[in-house]
C-alpha cells in the first residue's frame, strides 16, 4: 500500500469500495463487517452491516427503514468530527444531498480522499449545503453527468406547478416524488413560496415528513390522502412515490394532473414515457456545471466517478488533464432520489 | 419568449383536448397584440421562415460544445434541437425579455446572412425551455397537438364568440390578427369578408338512428350516396382559388388539379375522391395525396384528385345559403351545366319510395367509395354546424372481425392509470406451420368505462411481459372488432391496415383458438 498510489488501499469488490488500513466499506452493496454510510437511500444504506457509522440523522433514517441499522453497533458522528480508525481518519463533510447526507473524507499518511456520495450544490431549505473539501483523491457520483442536465432554479419550477393549481382550480395536482429528501424540500419550498394549504400525502410519503420535523424541519399542516373523500382533494396537492401516481393508487383523486419531481424531468422523452403531465425540474443531485465545478474546486488530481454517465463525466476529466477512472459498483440505482 | 414558450411546454404534455383549450384561451386572454397574434399563427401552421436551420445550428454548436459531449447528450435525449436548447452554454439573465413578436418582425425581414448572429445572440439570452420553443419556432413545425380547428375552438371559449363567425372570417386575415383579436375582445368590429374567397363553415349530418328512420316521411327527404373521400369546401372569388377541408384548413396546394379549373364566382360543397376514370379509388390512395405538403407531376397522373360535387353555397355574389336544399340542388346542377369544369362532377341522387326500399339499397351498397347513404331534407337551408333534424348520414354497417389481445398500453390523461390502448392480433402459419398470432390493429375506444375497469384487471392478471407502458398479456381474450374498411399496407408486419377499427364487442366467452384468421381479413381487402 503506497498512500499515493490510491487504488493501492482504497479497492473496489463486489460489495463495493473498501478502505483497506481503516478495514471499512463506504456505501458497500453486500453485508459487511464495517461500514461508513453516506446518506439514508436505499441503494447506499443497504441491510445487515455488524457496524454502521453514519450522521445521527442517516442512523435515524435507517432505523426508520430498515428497521435496525446495524447488527451489532451503531456510531453516530457529527458533521466536521474527526475520527480515528486505525491510523486512518474519518471525517463526514454536509452533501447537501438530503437530511443527514454526508461526504466521507478519508485522510491517510498526508493523503486526502473524498467520497462524495450523492451532492447537490443547490440550495435546499431542509438539510445544510454542501461544504467543499481540498483532497487529493475525489470520488463523485455522476447521475446527471451529462451537458443537458442544468437543473435551473428549483422554486421556478415550484411557481409552475402553482400556476396550474391556479388555471385548474377543478383538478387535483398529483405529484410523484421520492420519499426520502425531495417530499420534504419540495413541501419546503411550496411553503416558501406562499402555499399555506394543507399538503397531501401518500401513506408511504408520512413517516420521513415526521422525521425530518424531529430534527427540527417545518413542514406545515400534510394530511393523509387516504381517507378524505374525493371532493376535499378537489385544487389540492397530493404527494405521492413516482410508482403511484400515474397508477391504481391515483384513481382515489379528482381528475388528477400528473406530476413529477425529478431532474430526469428536463428530458421530454423521459417525461412523456411516463405520461407526465406537469413535469418539475427538481433535482437533489448536481447537475453537469455543478459536478465539473466541484471536480476543479476539489483541486483533486484524480477524479473515480462511482455511478451514473460515467463516459461524459471522464471524457471532460481527461481532458481537462487530470487522471480519471469509472468505479462501475454493483447496485446503483439510476434514481434520482 | 417566456410566455409562449411556457404554452407550448404546457400543451406538449397535456393530452386532454379540453385542457388543452383552457391553456390556450387563458394565454389569448393575457398576452397582448401583436405577440398573441404571430402565436396564433404558429400553432396554426400560418408561419414559413425559410433559413437553413439546420446547418446554421451545427455550425453555432461545434463551436461551442465538444463534440464528444454533444454526441452522448444527443443520444440520451433523442432529440437534435432539444439537445441544443438544453446544452447551449448560456445564462439567460440580465437582458430585456425578447418578445415573440420580435423574433418573428426580425427573423422575417433579416438579410440570412445575418441568421448566425442573430440566432446567437437569441440563445444566448433565452433559458432552455425558450430555446426549445425559439427553435421549434424556427423549424416551423411545433407538434404539440394543437390542430387550427383546436386553436379556432380557443378563441371561440375565449371570446364568446361563435366558432362558425371565427371559422368565417379565419382565411381573410393574415397575422399577427390584429383585427380579429380586436374584435374578439370586443374592441372592434367583425371584419367584413364581403366576396372573398374564405371558409363558409360546413353544414354537417347526423348519425340516423333507427327510431328516426321509422317515423321520418320519404316525401319529405332526398336521398345521396355518401361517398368515402374527404368533405371540402371549393372556392373562387375576388381571384382566390381555395380548397378547404371541413374543419377549414387550406389545402389548395396539395390538390393543384382540383382548383386550378375553378371558374370565378362560385362556392361549392363536395367530397374530395381520388378517381381513375369513372372508378372511384380506395380512400387509402387519397389518404397519399393528403399527407403530401406538394405534389408531384407523377402523383398528379397516378393519383388523379376529383371532386363529386353535393351543394352550392355562393354563385356571383348572391349567398344561396338561405335557400331550401331543393332549390340550392337545381342551381348546381345548372351551374355545372354551363361550366362543367374538367375534374367534377355532381352526385347523384338516388330514387326511392319506401324507406324499406332504401334500406335494401342501403344493405346493398359494397362498392368501393361508398359509405353509406346521406338523407337530406328537401326544404333545410344551408346552415353552419350540425343542427339537428336536417342531413342525416346512414353509414353502411361495419364489418366485423374476431382478433386476439396481443399488447395493451396505458392510456393519457384520465385514463393513465388504466390499460386502455389495445393492439390485436389474428392467427396465420408461423415458420414452422404452428398457429401464430400476428398484430392487425390497435384500438383505445368502443368500450363502457364499466369493460375498461374489467379489461384493466384482466391485462393485471395475464400480463406475460412489459415494456415500459406496454404489457404483452397472454394471448386468451378475443375482441369482437368493428371497421368500415381494410387496405394493404407496407408499414404493417400483417400487410393489412384496418380504418376505425373499434372495440365492438369483448367476448369473454370464445376461446382464442376460434378467433379469425389473417386471410378471412384479406379477402375483405378492396383494391
Amino acid at each position: 500500500m503506497r498512500p499515493d498510489h490510491f487504488d493501492s488501499w482504497l479497492t473496489v469488490d463486489r460489495r463495493g469500495l473498501y478502505c483497506r488500513p481503516g478495514g471499512f466499506y463506504v456505501d458497500p452493496h453486500g453485508a459487511v463487517e464495517r461500514a461508513v454510510i453516506s446518506h439514508g437511500h436505499s441503494d447506499h444504506a443497504r441491510p445487515g452491516h455488524q457496524h454502521v457509522l453514519a450522521t445521527k440523522e442517516t442512523l435515524a433514517v435507517m432505523r426508520a427503514r430498515l428497521g435496525s441499522p446495524a447488527q451489532r453497533g451503531t456510531q453516530a458522528l457529527a458533521y466536521g468530527k474527526g475520527l480515528k480508525i486505525g491510523d486512518v481518519a474519518v471525517t463526514l463533510i454536509p452533501a447537501g444531498h438530503v437530511l443527514g447526507s454526508a461526504q466521507v473524507l478519508i485522510e491517510w499518511k498526508g493523503v486526502r480522499a473524498v467520497v462524495s456520495g450523492d451532492y447537490k450544490r443547490s440550495a435546499d431549505p431542509t438539510c445544510p449545503g454542501f461544504e467543499i473539501t481540498p483532497c487529493n483523491l475525489f470520488i463523485t457520483e455522476a447521475t446527471f453527468a451529462l451537458p443537458v442536465f442544468q437543473h435551473g432554479n428549483a422554486q421556478d419550477e415550484v411557481t409552475k406547478l402553482l400556476k396550474s393549481v391556479a388555471q385548474f382550480p377543478d383538478r387535483a395536482h398529483a405529484v410523484g416524488v421520492y420519499g426520502l429528501g425531495k417530499c420534504q424540500r419540495l413541501i419546503a419550498l411550496l411553503r416558501a413560496a406562499g402555499y399555506d394549504h394543507p399538503i397531501y400525502l401518500h401513506g408511504a410519503l408520512q413517516e420521513c415528513c415526521d422525521l425530518y420535523e424531529s430534527f427540527g424541519v417545518t413542514l406545515g399542516t400534510l394530511k393523509p390522502a387516504t381517507g378524505p373523500k374525493r371532493d376535499e382533494l378537489t385544487g389540492q396537492i397530493v404527494l405521492a412515490p413516482p410508482s403511484a401516481i400515474a397508477d391504481r393508487w391515483s384513481r382515489r383523486l379528482p381528475d388528477p394532473i400528473t406530476a413529477f419531481a425529478s431532474g430526469w424531468m428536463r428530458v421530454r422523452a423521459r417525461a412523456r414515457q411516463q405520461g407526465i403531465e406537469l413535469p418539475l425540474v427538481i433535482s437533489d443531485h448536481a447537475d453537469w456545471r455543478e459536478l465539473t465545478e466541484t471536480i476543479a474546486e476539489t483541486g483533486a488530481e484524480e477524479v473515480w466517478v462511482t455511478h451514473g454517465r460515467e463516459d461524459a463525466l471522464l471524457h471532460h476529466i481527461q481532458s481537462t488533464g487530470k487522471r480519471g477512472r469509472a468505479l462501475a459498483l454493483i447496485g446503483r440505482e439510476d434514481e434520482d432520489q | 419568449m417566456k410566455s409562449f414558450s411556457a404554452l407550448l411546454d404546457r400543451l406538449a404534455y397535456t393530452p386532454s383536448r379540453n385542457d388543452k383549450i383552457r391553456l390556450l384561451s387563458d394565454y389569448f386572454a393575457n398576452t397582448p397584440d401583436p405577440d398573441r397574434g404571430y402565436a396564433l399563427a404558429a400553432l396554426t401552421d400560418g408561419l414559413f421562415f425559410r433559413l437553413p436551420l439546420r446547418r446554421i445550428l451545427g455550425e453555432l454548436i461545434e463551436a461551442r460544445v465538444d463534440p464528444v459531449l454533444f454526441g452522448l447528450s444527443r443520444d440520451y435525449v433523442g432529440d437534435t434541437a432539444e439537445t441544443i436548447a438544453l446544452i447551449w452554454p448560456a445564462e439567460g439573465r440580465g437582458q430585456e425579455p425578447l418578445r415573440l413578436a420580435t423574433v418573428v418582425e426580425t427573423v422575417q425581414s433579416a438579410h440570412p446572412m445575418e441568421f448566425p448572429s442573430l440566432l446567437t445572440k437569441w440563445l444566448d439570452q433565452l433559458d432552455a425551455t425558450e430555446r426549445w420553443a425559439l427553435l421549434k419556432l424556427l423549424t416551423g413545425a411545433l407538434r404539440v397537438g394543437v390542430s387550427a380547428r383546436l386553436a379556432k375552438t380557443a378563441l371561440a371559449e375565449w371570446s364568446a364568440k361563435p366558432l362558425a363567425d371565427i371559422e368565417e372570417v379565419w382565411h381573410g386575415l393574415s397575422p399577427p390578427y390584429l383585427e380579429l383579436f380586436a374584435w374578439l375582445s370586443g374592441e372592434g368590429p367583425r371584419p367584413s369578408m364581403e366576396g372573398r374567397a374564405v371558409f363558409r363553415p360546413l353544414m354537417l349530418s347526423h348519425q340516423i338512428e333507427d327510431r328516426e328512420l321509422a317515423v321520418i316521411d320519404p316525401a319529405d327527404f332526398i336521398a345521396e350516396w355518401k361517398w368515402d373521400g374527404i368533405r371540402v369546401q371549393a372556392a373562387h372569388q375576388a381571384g382566390e382559388r381555395r380548397l378547404f377541408s371541413r374543419t377549414g384548413d387550406d389545402i389548395s396546394a396539395s390538390f393543384p388539379d382540383v382548383v386550378q379549373t375553378l371558374p370565378e364566382g362560385v362556392v361549392l360543397d363536395g367530397e374530395l375522391l381520388v378517381m381513375r376514370g369513372y372508378e372511384v379509388a380506395p380512400f387509402n390512395d387519397l389518404q397519399q395525396r393528403v399527407n403530401r405538403k406538394s405534389v408531384t407531376p407523377a402523383m398528379l397522373k397516378s393519383h388523379p384528385a376529383h371532386i363529386r360535387l353535393y351543394d352550392i353555397l355562393f354563385e356571383g355574389d348572391e349567398d344561396l345559403r338561405p335557400l331550401p336544399f331543393i332549390e340550392r340542388r337545381k342551381r348546381l346542377e345548372a351551374w355545372h351545366q354551363v361550366h362543367a369544369p374538367s375534374r367534377t362532377d355532381v352526385s347523384s341522387i338516388v330514387d326511392f319510395v319506401s324507406i324499406a326500399e332504401l334500406e335494401k339499397l342501403w344493405a346493398g351498397a359494397r362498392e368501393t367509395g361508398i359509405e353509406g347513404l346521406m338523407l337530406k331534407r328537401r326544404d333545410s337551408p344551408y346552415l353552419a354546424g350540425r343542427p339537428k333534424g336536417h342531413w342525416y348520414k346512414w353509414k353502411r354497417a361495419p364489418l366485423l372481425i374476431d382478433a386476439v389481445l396481443m399488447y395493451a398500453q396505458r392510456g393519457s390523461g384520465k385514463r393513465s392509470s388504466y390499460y386502455s390502448d389495445y393492439t390485436f392480433g389474428t392467427w396465420r402459419d408461423g415458420d414452422g406451420g404452428e398457429p401464430e398470432l400476428v398484430p392487425v390493429g390497435k384500438s383505445y375506444f368502443g368500450f363502457t368505462d364499466e369493460e375498461l375497469k374489467e379489461l384493466d384487471r384482466w391485462i393485471r392478471n395475464n400480463t406475460v411481459d412489459s415494456f415500459g407502458p406496454v404489457r404483452q398479456v397472454e394471448p386468451k381474450l378475443v375482441f369482437e372488432v368493428a371497421f368500415d374498411s381494410v387496405h394493404r399496407s407496407t408499414r404493417h408486419k400483417s400487410g393489412v391496415a384496418m380504418r376505425f377499427p373499434r372495440i365492438h364487442r369483448i367476448r369473454w366467452d370464445k376461446p382464442a383458438e376460434e378467433a379469425d384468421r389473417l386471410e378471412t381479413l384479406t379477402a375483405l381487402i378492396v383494391d
